[in-house]
């Protein structure tokens, strides 16, 4: 069974969009484009308001993916959880579509008695385990996250330590918005390790507006950027830096 | 904190609600809830007079990736370390369908609980348990992963260590599925998330830490160097030093090594017992039983590092003589 490459976008954000096209409709649109979409909210003593909480769980909800709000301090094992969760259920969908081919109808895991689902459970498993993974990072960097972008930090060299521990291969890109000049700003392109975020991250400023539905956007066309020949050539390549960070 | 609302609400279940299953038709009888982790919550029910812990979420997926685990876990032999598997169905509650799966009840009080109570002459014993359970565990391919006190109940009497929490376990080489902060070697900066055995005893080496500091502490610098003071400020520690520092370093290879250290540090008066075999290559000793080194498994040792010198010699010689052969055709 191929499973291709799983594309994912994380969203770390504390808040609600206030610029530009609505987050949920770009989140649905990276959906369709074969790219999920989760979003962790990440709290200190506030609670998030109403509004951006709805925000949250439907973005995650248009873009497939699995949403969180957590406490600043429970980040690390959020993120990591959030993304194993979201590739375990791509991959069931996967499995799924397989096995409807064919079982025939509308049959899926459920449908199976337990005896059979384990046979079955354990194939997810290892694709889990092999299969390809590009995760897309998307820092909100307004103002309110500026006390919390150590933690941020903290929790992506986390995730890189979890996803390396995968015998499949991993890219990793992040994007912080809103970037100095334009609405979205490219940190980091594609690469195995997210070491190099340390020094970059320390540098960051915080401020502005929150473009959440812009960024998402860009993100999704930065995918498909990426099937350029050049970054065929430098698929192996240890980083590539922003110079104007 | 950590959990989904919907799940939450989903799960929820009123004491005294019987949940039938679609597949087997067997009924259980809701007591009360018992806990909730990241992937469900765990009920105590009543099933024919009998109490069992059940365990529901709306991820069929989970439930069935810990069933898996758990079937594991019987084919290990003599290993009483997870809660046996009872039952595997499905329960349909409005339209709605949520997982279960039943298990054996296990009581008693947490590890940590039950060291405080019962004093710390305990906690020597109950770690050559989990020791020994870990190495038959690692032997037939598999890694704990989440080992934390929490997870860890001390039944009984007779007091016997057990694990009620087997969603971690994860096979070796692969990335390791869940795991709590304090107990990670990644998160210490200590190595990689790879299940392999050391990342086990790592985790048992936490624990024994966690004994001492029962609020546990968080990461300043990280690495051994931060653990390595928290082990000697703590003067009831201080017999364990050696074998906390060696498992934290990973410089343990096999639980089995770890647990004839462990019990060297507890019974250092016997000059022939545990030194002795502690010297014997590592491979050998992976291939008795582990939970009682007897003489006679001593003595079986020695007879085959004796056949094995014998082969060394004999195909040295073989070898020795082709050379000379050899050359005398050139």
């Amino acid at each position: 069974m191929r499973t291709g490459t799983l594309k994912q976008i994380l969203l770390i954000t504390d808040g609600c969009s206030n610029q530009g096209e609505d987050p949920i409709a770009m989140s649905a649109l990276a959906k369709e484009q074969g790219v999920t979409v989760n979003v962790i909210g990440v709290m200190e003593q506030d609670v998030i308001d109403d509004q951006g909480l709805k925000e949250i769980e439907g973005i995650a909800l248009a873009g497939g993916g699995v949403s969180q709000v957590v406490y600043s301090q429970q980040l690390s094992q959020t993120v990591q959880m959030v993304t194993r969760k979201a590739m375990t259920q791509t991959l069931q969908g996967v499995v799924n579509k397989e096995l409807q081919q064919i079982l025939g109808g509308a049959k899926t895991m459920e449908d199976l008695p337990p005896e059979k689902r384990g046979e079955i459970m354990e194939v997810v498993d290892e694709l889990g385990e092999a299969v390809e993974l590009e995760v897309l990072i998307l820092v909100d960097t307004s103002a309110s996250m500026k006390h919390k972008l150590p933690t941020v930090k903290e929790a992506l060299l986390d995730l890189s330590l979890s996803l390396n521990a995968r015998s499949g291969s991993n890219r990793f890109s992040v994007f912080v918005f809103p970037g100095k000049k334009t609405e979205v700003e490219k940190l980091l392109d594609w690469t195995p390790r997210l070491e190099s975020l340390s020094s970059i991250f320390s540098k960051l400023t915080t401020g502005g507006i929150t473009p959440t539905g812009p960024a998402i956007q860009e993100a999704i066309s930065y995918f498909q950027k990426k099937r350029s020949l050049r970054s065929l050539l430098s698929r192996d390549d240890e980083q590539f830096f922003e110079e104007s960070v | 904190m950590m959990m989904n609302n919907s799940l939450k609400s989903l799960c929820k279940v009123a004491p005294g609600t019987v949940i039938k299953g679609k597949w087997h038709k067997y009924e259980y009888t809701v007591i009360k809830e018992l806990g909730f982790g990241a992937n469900g919550i765990v009920y105590l029910a009543r099933n024919a007079n009998q109490q069992v812990a059940l365990k529901m979420s709306d991820n069929a997926m989970s439930v069935t990736s810990e069933v898996n685990v758990l079937k594991a876990f019987a084919k290990v032999q003599g290993s009483a370390l997870g809660p046996s598997l009872l039952d595997v169905d499905d329960w349909e509650r409005s339209g709605t369908k949520i997982s279960f799966y039943v298990m054996e009840f296990i009581k008693g009080p947490d590890l940590l609980h039950f060291i405080h109570q019962k004093g710390s002459d305990w906690m020597g014993v109950l770690f050559l348990q989990l020791l020994a359970d870990l190495a038959d565990l690692h032997k037939n391919g598999w890694v704990f992963g989440d080992l934390k006190p929490e997870n860890l109940i001390v039944s009984g009497p007779p007091a016997r260590i057990r694990c009620i929490d087997v969603g971690g376990t994860t096979l070796k080489g692969r990335a390791i599925k869940e795991f709590t902060e304090f107990f990670d070697r990644g998160y210490w900066g200590l190595g990689s998330r790879k299940a392999d055995e050391r990342y086990d005893l790592f985790a048992v080496g936490m624990i024994m830490l966690n004994t001492a500091y029962p609020k546990r502490f968080t990461k300043t610098t990280g690495g051994i160097n931060q653990l390595l003071p928290m082990i000697k400020q703590k003067p009831e520690l201080r017999k364990f030093e050696l074998v906390i520092n060696k498992a934290l370093s990973g410089q343990y290879q096999s639980a089995e090594q770890m647990r004839m250290e462990l019990l060297h540090v507890l019974q250092p008066a016997s000059p022939n017992g545990a030194p002795r075999v502690k010297q014997a290559p590592v491979k050998t000793q992976g291939s008795v039983g582990s939970r009682t080194k007897s003489r006679q498994s001593q003595v079986r040792q020695k007879k085959k590092s004796g056949l094995f010198e014998t082969c060394l010699i004999i195909s040295a010689i073989t070898f020795i003589y082709f050379l000379y052969i050899y050359m005398q055709v050139l």
